[in-house]
């Protein structure tokens, strides 16, 4: 990472951890918990998406199988470390054999995203209709359209009995979701991350440099995976019970909702679009006059219309507008304006 | 001298069109050949075969005496074959250096891919706008961008799809002068239109007319035949 790419990064991280030090003097912890595991759950679309140019539009699938996987794990094994990996390495693994077809078959654009959607719609479908007696995975009853509950949840690794959960459980999501941060944006500036822009901006040059481009993209969509994986089972710690709704279309369409909205091609973008949306949605669900969904398909309309680029980007670009002209001269003369525009503001 | 890079009887059909039709074709090493044609003659689409961006419908591809026939793109290229598109074929939203690095990185490694780089951007002129984006270039600039990209891989084999195509008088003769120094090191398939620009730089061109070869000599014999000139110049040159 260049010098002045880590500063980027540690500036985005510090002001991150200050708010999040804050935030509970206004918003309850358990409310933040979950809005930090969708944000982590919008960064793992942002990342595929915004930086490798694959539109997965079932990010949910990974989502849910996280979920499930920990859930299962759990009540199989007591002891939640080894399901916490699981749930990162089952999804990361799913996501790598889906790849694997999607890419080296060739599809891409409007193909891939109907087939990953399809897929989270199986997932949706047969979760459903697992609540017969003989749908058992070990000491695990799948429990259809009920979900799994009662499981182990987070406790500190070699003791069952010592949980971390209310309070604690905020402040190990703020931990995770600042090293999940971290790690992407040291992989997007190592080769791996230039490349998987450089395929993203023309597949086809790529190849013709010598790239093999279905492998990058797969190993990308994976790590994509993983980390949605990850926040899937961060949920399945906070909500206790995983139920077949991880897998929904309603899910699906939200993260893609939140990265347009925070802003594509930009990892805090999504992050923040998911977590004001989502907190949004917790807030209009406190009354019944207006439907949720209606109101999010507004704000997406009134995003698209009035801010395109999302709302990180289009701030970026305020700010760099509002920059005094010999200021913004010196910073092109120090680093390529295509740097400054792949990362806006991390 | 050995030939590094042979077809026999290559033949790419859509569906009932055949674009490049029974093509036996020979590159020795070092050597500068430029194929040219009239429009739909199949130059592009026999390119595209070789490059492996088209997987050709029969007949083989040897290059180096490895058969490379229905390979992807990347591995051919990986072979030590650079290679320049019709459109200029680069990544918009990143500079001119990281194009280039881009390119570099891959060949040369993380250690030495910033040295190569370098050396591309000196030699094709493109220091003050190195930190630009490409997406804001001219189509000549941009041209050079894409053979930098080329230059960087340090490639034994070259293959440039209209190089000169939208360039400035001056940008042509730079282009012929950069083609020139490249033949030192390099073997060279040149695809162009522009009949000065081949003068420039030909010694040997192959001649395209509906997916087959029409003829294949040195310049001057190629000009003057009269088959060429009735189905490509149209007029004595």
């Amino acid at each position: 990472m260049a010098g002045s790419e880590v500063r980027s990064a540690l500036t985005v991280l510090v002001i991150a951890a200050i708010l999040f030090i804050a935030a509970p003097a206004v918003i309850e912890t358990y409310t933040l918990t979950v809005l930090i595991i969708y944000g982590m759950l919008a960064l793992s679309l942002g990342l595929i998406w915004g930086f490798g140019g694959i539109l997965c539009f079932g990010q949910a699938a990974f989502f849910g199988l996280g979920a499930y996987t920990y859930a299962i794990a759990a009540i199989n094994i007591g002891e939640s470390t080894v399901p916490f990996l699981l749930g990162i390495a089952i999804p990361f693994a799913f996501a790598f054999v889906l790849g694997a077809m999607l890419f080296y078959g060739r599809l891409s654009d409007v193909y891939l995203g109907v087939i990953t959607l399809v897929v989270t719609l199986i997932f949706f479908k047969f979760m459903n209709s697992t609540a017969g007696p003989e749908y058992v995975i070990g000491n695990a009853r799948l429990g259809g359209f009920n979900g799994i509950p009662g499981f182990q949840t987070l406790n500190v690794p070699g003791d069952p009995g010592t949980y971390i959960y209310d309070v604690d459980y905020y402040w190990f999501c703020v931990v995770a979701i600042l090293i999940v941060y971290a790690l992407v944006r040291w992989l997007l500036a190592s080769p791996f991350g230039r490349i998987a822009v450089a395929i993203r901006e023309n597949e086809g040059r790529a190849e013709l440099m010598g790239y093999d481009v279905r492998i990058r993209k797969t190993v990308l969509f994976a790590v994509g995976g993983g980390i949605a994986g990850l926040s899937g089972t961060l949920f399945a710690n906070w909500a206790e019970i995983v139920t077949p709704g991880m897998f929904s279309l309603a899910q699906s369409a939200e993260i893609i909702i939140w990265c347009i909205v925070g802003g594509l091609g930009t990892l805090i973008g999504p992050v923040i679009g998911a977590m004001v949306l989502a907190y949004l949605k917790f807030l209009l669900g406190q009354q019944d006059i207006v439907d949720n969904m209606m109101l999010l398909g507004l704000i997406l309309t009134l995003s698209v219309l009035f801010l395109p680029r999302g709302i990180v980007p289009s701030i970026g670009l305020w700010v760099s507008k509002a920059m005094p002209k010999r200021r913004r001269k010196r910073q092109r003369v120090r680093r390529p304006r295509a740097a400054v525009e792949e990362v806006p503001g991390g | 001298m050995a030939n590094i890079l042979e077809t026999r009887n290559l033949t790419m059909q859509f569906g009932g069109v055949t674009a490049v039709d029974n093509v036996d074709f020979k590159l020795e090493r070092h050597e500068l050949r430029c194929l040219i044609g009239p429009n739909g003659a199949g130059k592009s689409t026999f390119f595209k075969c070789l490059t492996g961006q088209l997987k050709p419908s029969a007949g083989h591809v040897f290059i180096e005496n490895e058969e490379t026939t229905g390979w992807d793109p990347h591995a051919v290229a990986r072979l030590g074959i650079g290679i320049k598109t019709q459109v200029p074929s680069v990544m918009d939203g990143l500079s001119v250096r990281e194009n280039i690095w881009l390119a570099a990185y891959r060949t040369h490694g993380r250690e030495r891919a910033r040295r190569f780089a370098d050396d591309a951007i000196d030699r094709l002129s493109l220091g003050e706008i190195a930190s630009a984006t490409v997406g804001r270039l001219s189509h000549g600039e941009r041209q050079r961008v894409e053979l930098g990209i080329v230059i960087s891989m340090e490639p034994w084999l070259i293959l440039l799809d209209e190089p000169a195509a939208g360039m400035t008088g001056e940008e042509v003769a730079r282009m012929a002068e950069i083609i020139g120094e490249l033949n030192a090191e390099a073997a060279i398939i040149v695809v162009e239109h522009d009949m000065q620009f081949i003068r420039s730089i030909a010694k040997r061109v192959t001649v395209f007319n509906q997916g087959r070869i029409l003829a294949e000599d040195d310049v001057d014999t190629v000009m003057n035949d009269p088959r060429v000139r009735d189905v490509y110049l149209g007029k004595k040159v």
